[in-house]
């Protein structure tokens, strides 16, 4: 008897919605257009069907009002879930978002439990128009009270998700567009909880660590894959979330390995990259063979389709910086 | 609808006197440097204390801006107790006890809007009774939240009071520079609710426009968008200089319609008021927040207070924050404007 089953990154979502709603009936579901037509890209299919309205919930058009009614919700004691349809579009409520679901427990002194998980799917690669793909991880992780999950894998998406919604703690669960039905891979059938801020061994190895999240741990293990052929053992560390951060497993990767590179999608000022960086230097400074290397967007808009390919960290940009860590004697 | 009884009045009177009488001492210690910004209440008392007396304290919940704590004592002594320690920036300033059912003072205006919305529609699902009534001014009504959250409000039949305090300013902005609109209280049509105006500075009128949208709201008929009239006759906050920008005739004018003055001679006619029980209320009210101050002062404050409840448990990378901090020991920081052990 198989305990486990192929899904995609997206099945392995809604089978995570799925078991928490039958689990807790706290549990809710907001946003657009994720009743009838279970989401732009299914990722709620069924719920409404199984749960109903008045706990599946089309929403009108409106961010900040999703978010800040999610707020409300969880002082009546209800653990809502919202989708945000793509991240870019969360601007309009960075106010509740930053302003408001993050301090909650903070202003209010622990007596309000922001036990609130908001989805959203980011980064690149499908093409979309403008503002769909933008990578917001590093504004996110910046503001204290927030956490930041961002899976790579289909088992890890389900596991992560069934924590976030079960933290007492705001969680802002991020969905890799293009590994929602290209990312799969066997996922547990029965209750999965990954707990958050444990970072994951993608890749064992000895002479370089890849450190990455959201889909970029499959560009970086492909990137492992393929140099593991001309002899050399690059290690892919999935840091999982970025908020709370396993410093102990970077230190320990970097540690062993003595050089790393690090991959974001974001621009590069004042990224996500950059945080990991100034751990690494913290923490294994001396166990440093080469300058650590960021390999990320550039430090412009999020491109329109057209200009993408060059915009998204991919396998020859990674290839060549680790070539170039490598080098460093 | 339903006017306020006699006794009523008389109860809503003496929570006005008594904010009126505290807000003058609060003023007084912000002078002095002894507490920080705060926003007078001066002009709000009759729509805030009616509107407390017209709800029910252990059901239905009020979500303040801020220049209503003084006036919300129906709800619990424990109200000044936090203002005091809000005032003080003391962290306990915006947690009140589970059964105290106001939330904490909001900066961001009209961020309360949805909040209010969400939480008596959690009500609703959790099939508790009451309802939620939340604050807001003339300024926020040009807020983004403000539409998303009374649209919101109309579309789910939420239990909720939108309560829009009009007092003419926002800082220094006038009323005709926030809308082109002649009543904040028509934009009730447009979300398809019912909108009143009324007079804020009628106490009785206050009472009357809230009782009937509770009722209507626990009828099951959704929310009610009230816009209450009233003139701001202190300043924004202890940090405005309103000389500078209100006419002076208009101040005048507005005095003569005091809330607080209007409902003394109505209450004062009926036998039912007098100076004598004015400088009473007075003097006990000002003892209450002397001794809410002292209290607030004496409130302890642990050196690592600064990392509590940012999450439930501390992130690894927190908790290492936490130990450096207590490590320094108490001369390593400043953990407050109070902190005499340097």
């Amino acid at each position: 008897m198989s305990s486990t089953s192929e899904l995609t990154m997206l099945q392995a979502i809604n089978e995570a919605l799925h078991g928490e709603m039958a689990r807790d009936e706290r549990v809710m579901i907001l946003g657009e257009d994720v009743g009838h037509v279970g989401g732009v890209f299914r990722a709620t299919e069924g719920l409404f069907e199984k749960f109903g309205e008045a706990r599946v919930v089309d929403m009108p058009l409106a961010e900040g009002a999703i978010v800040g009614s999610a707020v409300g919700l969880a002082m009546a004691g209800l653990v809502p879930v919202v989708e945000i349809q793509f991240l870019g579009f969360s601007y309009q409520a960075m106010h509740q978002i930053v302003g408001q679901i993050a301090r909650l427990r903070y202003r209010s002194q622990g007596r309000f439990e922001p036990a609130i998980t908001i989805r959203a799917p980011f980064g690149g690669g499908v093409r979309t128009p403008e503002l769909h793909s933008d990578s917001l991880e590093g504004q996110l992780a910046n503001v204290p009270g927030l956490k930041v999950v961002a899976p790579a894998t289909a088992a890890d998406a389900k596991g992560l998700l069934a924590a976030s919604v079960r933290d007492p703690d705001p969680v802002i669960f991020l969905e890799p567009l293009r590994g929602y039905r290209g990312i799969r891979g066997e996922v547990p059938n029965n209750d999965h909880v990954v707990p958050l801020g444990s970072a994951r061994t993608a890749r064992s190895g000895e002479d370089l660590v890849i450190v990455a999240w959201s889909h970029q741990v499959e560009v970086a293990c492909r990137v492992a894959d393929s140099l593991a052929k001309e002899g050399l053992s690059i290690a892919v560390l999935d840091l999982r979330s970025l908020v709370p951060l396993d410093i102990e497993a970077i230190a320990v990767a970097v540690d062993r390995c003595g050089r790393a590179v690090v991959i974001e999608e974001a621009a590069q000022t004042g990224g996500f990259g950059g945080e990991v960086v100034a751990t690494i230097v913290e923490e294994c400074f001396w166990s440093l063979e080469a300058p650590v290397v960021r390999v990320s967007g550039y430090d412009v808009p999020y491109p329109v389709g057209m200009l993408e390919d060059a915009y998204v960290p991919d396998e020859a940009r990674i290839t060549a910086a680790i070539r170039r860590t490598l080098e460093t004697a | 609808m339903t006017r306020p009884s006699d006794e009523q009045l008389r109860a809503i009177l003496v929570d006005m006197v008594g904010a009126r009488a505290q807000a003058g001492r609060l003023w007084n210690l912000q002078r002095q440097g002894q507490i920080g910004t705060l926003a007078p209440i001066d002009g709000h008392e009759a729509v805030v204390a009616a509107t407390a007396h017209a709800l029910d304290p252990a059901s239905d919940w009020i979500l303040p801006q801020y220049r209503e704590p003084l006036a919300l004592q129906r709800f619990g002594p424990e109200v000044l107790d936090q203002y005091m320690l809000y005032n003080i920036g003391h962290p306990d300033g915006s947690r009140l006890p589970p059964s105290v059912r106001v939330a904490p003072l909001q900066i961001s205006l009209a961020t309360q809007i949805p909040h209010a919305v969400g939480l008596a529609w959690g009500m609703t699902l959790r099939h508790q009774p009451g309802v939620t009534t939340v604050f807001f001014g003339d300024g926020s009504s040009s807020e983004g939240d403000f539409h998303e959250a009374v649209n919101l409000a109309g579309v789910l039949r939420a239990p909720v009071i939108l309560l829009c305090v009009n007092n003419q300013w926002a800082i220094s902005t006038p009323l005709h520079q926030q809308t082109a609109a002649e009543s904040l209280a028509d934009r009730a049509v447009g979300y398809g609710i019912p909108g009143v105006r009324i007079d804020g500075n009628d106490a009785a009128a206050v009472f009357d426009a809230v009782d009937e949208a509770r009722q209507l709201a626990l009828g099951g008929g959704g929310p009610t968008l009230i816009e209450a009239n009233v003139y701001r006759l202190g300043a924004h906050t202890t940090a405005d200089d309103p000389t500078r920008y209100v006419p002076a005739e208009d101040l005048r004018a507005a005095r003569t319609n005091d809330p607080v003055h209007r409902l003394v001679s109505h209450l004062a006619d009926l036998g039912l008021w007098d100076d004598g029980a004015q400088a009473e209320i007075e003097a006990a009210a000002l003892v209450r927040i002397d001794e809410a101050f002292e209290r607030a002062m004496a409130r302890p404050l642990a050196a690592d207070a600064v990392f509590d409840h940012c999450f439930l448990t501390d992130t690894p990378r927190i908790a290492r924050q936490r130990a450096t901090l207590l490590a320094a020991g108490p001369h390593g920081h400043s953990i407050s404007p109070r902190s005499t052990d340097e």
